[in-house]
């Protein structure tokens, strides 16, 4: 039977694609070190240019957010509108602001 | 053949044979990511092949393009070295192949983008960037199962013992290769061997392996006197062509 | 309790259950949908079929590392789903099941097998999964040139000499059916048709899809002086679609029970290099353990 503690560890792989973007979640590999971690990402995610600099992170160490905290963590964000310029009204003759 | 011919040839065909070999492994590798990464190399060295195939077709001025070279000579017109026709084996064997050869390629190219042939440059200037690629997997896999467990370690053993003998002929000089530097197009392949050695050593120090015995080296594949192997493979490999002559794909 | 990238617990039991098996399956598809394309990759004819078709089928693996991925974001193992497929519990596309005896079959996969995979799986970029969605996306993206270069492959064939437009033929006549039935049971027969149309995991039934591939793939063939292997085609105005025979249901049923005629070498392959390959997972795994020890005790 499969123990999980047999299988490689999942890795999660971040792509920088040209244009000096931030690195972008790709999906995930499974590797036995991080070396391996990079080839698997490099031969799996890169074989189209997509990109030009890789990250590799093991899954495990990440933390989500708990979905059933979504209201707790997001929702006060929604009235704090004065934190869009779109909220202030400035005459159209004003330029350049 | 013009030696020239002769030169690209043998870098064709290097290529071709050892892409034919990792092809093979294509949906039975140990692992799914391992069976993506010896599909890379595989198709680098597809293309390689295809690159130096051409430029010896067109250097020969016969009328060959790649695929008249790849699926329709035999066995003794073939004149990859012997270590790329090497049966896969397990995977330690595999990549000991892989290991001995990538090294060889790279010391290759890399000197061989700065020769003054800009044909021969301009293809080395594109598989050098691949081959370090290939060196730099095959060398951790060898730390990998050198390291590993003990079964690991015997296999990675026998792999590289198998392969050592071949090892030899990739450094071997002859009025080809001598033609070839003459007319701005190679490379002393005999310097590049004791570099070889410090790159391999490095690697095997780290895995905790000690190079395999001395052993005389076997030669012939440059001249096409090859192994069983090879036979079977372009058997294969040519098959279509061979049953339908005249045929397009 | 904080928790990792699982999503298992804020979704009913049935749905995730319904999703893993919706996935793995798609994903042991791809990775034992590489064995009959495969079997042509040392002996494709020419340098630029070969390159191609090795592309393609490790583009099948990868797909399948997506998948596999997307699946375990449900909490279920990869190692666990190979297992599944192993023990003949988890089930992948029939198709795989039939053989690839000719050049001209490679041709056929990519133009119809691919083109039907297509079909089921660009609804799927919208399914309700995010994971899933997202890995669909990549993999529609990749696959466009799948189909093309098969379709390629029958062009040169049906255009060739004799005996290989006869190789053509041959192959269609074979993969005519078989990819009929890559769309599942007619809708009446489909037992998670509806549960999984009603939480959008699925977007089409399996009837419409099929009718839609008929209609696309026929005249298709036609151009290419191919005939498709069905007495009973026919093109109905008034519905605008074509009639098409009846699809043997009862050979489906057998291939899905495991009775496809290269079934059991497609498992016994994929078991083999499983198996074969697992001194290497291990030395990897044993190589990482004694770097990582090494490494805390030199801290």
């Amino acid at each position: 039977m499969s123990d999980p503690s047999q299988e490689w560890p999942l890795w999660e792989v971040f792509v920088r694609g040209k244009g000096g973007l931030s690195h972008r979640h790709v999906g995930s590999v499974h590797a036995a070190d991080a070396q391996m971690a990079l080839a698997h990402a490099r031969d799996t995610y890169t074989r189209r240019m997509e990109g030009v600099s890789l990250w590799v992170l093991p899954s495990a160490e990440i933390t989500a957010s708990d979905p059933g905290e979504a209201d707790a963590l997001f929702a006060p964000a929604e009235d704090k509108v004065y934190r869009h310029p779109t909220f202030y009204t400035i005459p159209d003759h004003i330029k350049h602001i | 053949m013009h030696a020239l011919a002769t030169h690209a040839l043998r870098l064709g065909d290097d290529a071709l044979i050892l892409g034919q070999r990792l092809s093979e492994w294509c949906g039975h590798a140990p692992a799914l990511e391992i069976d993506l990464s010896l599909a890379n190399i595989a198709l680098d060295c597809v293309g390689q092949a295809t690159h130096f195939l051409a430029l010896a077709g067109a250097l020969e001025g016969q009328g060959r393009d790649a695929d008249r070279l790849a699926f329709h000579r035999d066995v003794m017109d073939f004149t990859n070295c012997l270590l790329v026709e090497q049966p896969n084996g397990d995977f330690a064997q595999t990549i000991a192949r892989q290991f001995f050869f990538a090294h060889y390629q790279h010391l290759l190219f890399e000197r061989m983008q700065a020769v003054q042939d800009e044909r021969f440059a301009a293809i080395a200037a594109k598989a050098v960037k691949e081959t370090a690629y290939h060196a730099k997997l095959a060398g951790e896999w060898v730390i990998r199962l050198g390291d590993g467990t003990e079964e690991s370690r015997a296999r990675m053993e026998r792999g590289l013992d198998w392969m050592w003998r071949f090892t030899g002929e990739l450094f071997a000089m002859d009025e080809i290769d001598s033609a070839a530097i003459d007319a701005g197009a190679g490379v002393d392949k005999a310097a590049l061997h004791p570099l070889w050695d410090a790159r391999i050593g490095a690697v095997l120090a780290e895995a905790g392996l000690a190079p395999p015995a001395p052993h005389r080296p076997v030669l012939g594949g440059r001249i096409g006197r090859h192994s069983e192997h090879l036979g079977h493979l372009i058997s294969d490999m040519q098959f279509l062509q061979r049953a339908y002559p005249g045929a397009t794909w | 309790m904080m928790n990792s990238l699982s999503r298992k617990d804020w979704m009913p039991e049935a749905y995730r259950k319904t999703l893993v098996r919706q996935m793995s399956q798609h994903a042991h598809s791809e990775i034992v949908g590489m064995l009959p394309e495969g079997n042509w990759i040392t002996r494709a004819p020419n340098l630029r079929r070969k390159a191609i078709l090795l592309a393609k089928v490790q583009d099948e693996g990868g797909h399948g590392l997506y998948l596999y991925a997307a699946a375990e974001t449900l909490g279920t193992s990869r190692d666990e789903m190979i297992e599944a497929l192993h023990s003949g519990k988890a089930k992948y596309s029939t198709i795989f099941n039939y053989p690839t005896l000719t050049w001209a079959d490679i041709g056929a996969i990519g133009w119809l097998v691919d083109g039907a995979a297509i079909m089921n799986q660009v609804p799927l970029q919208r399914t309700s999964y995010g994971p899933y969605a997202r890995a669909m996306v990549r993999i529609c993206k990749e696959e466009s040139f799948h189909q093309r270069q098969g379709y390629e492959i029958m062009m040169h064939l049906a255009a060739g000499a004799a005996e290989q437009k006869r190789m053509a033929q041959d192959a269609l006549n074979r993969w005519w059916q078989p990819s009929l039935m890559m769309f599942g049971p007619p809708d009446d027969q489909s037992p998670n048709t509806e549960q999984s149309m009603r939480w959008r995991i699925k977007r089409d039934t399996n009837d419409a899809l099929r009718q839609k591939f008929v209609d696309i793939t026929v005249p298709q063939a036609e151009a290419i002086g191919l005939t498709v292997p069905d007495p009973e085609l026919k093109w109905n105005e008034a519905r605008g679609s074509y009639d098409f025979g009846a699809v043997d249901w009862e050979e489906f049923k057998a291939v899905v029970k495991g009775q496809g005629p290269v079934a059991k070498e497609r498992m016994a392959a994929r078991v083999k290099a499983w198996e074969e390959g697992a001194w290497v997972r291990d030395a990897a795994r044993a190589h990482a353990a004694k770097r990582a020890a090494a490494k805390q005790a030199a801290e």
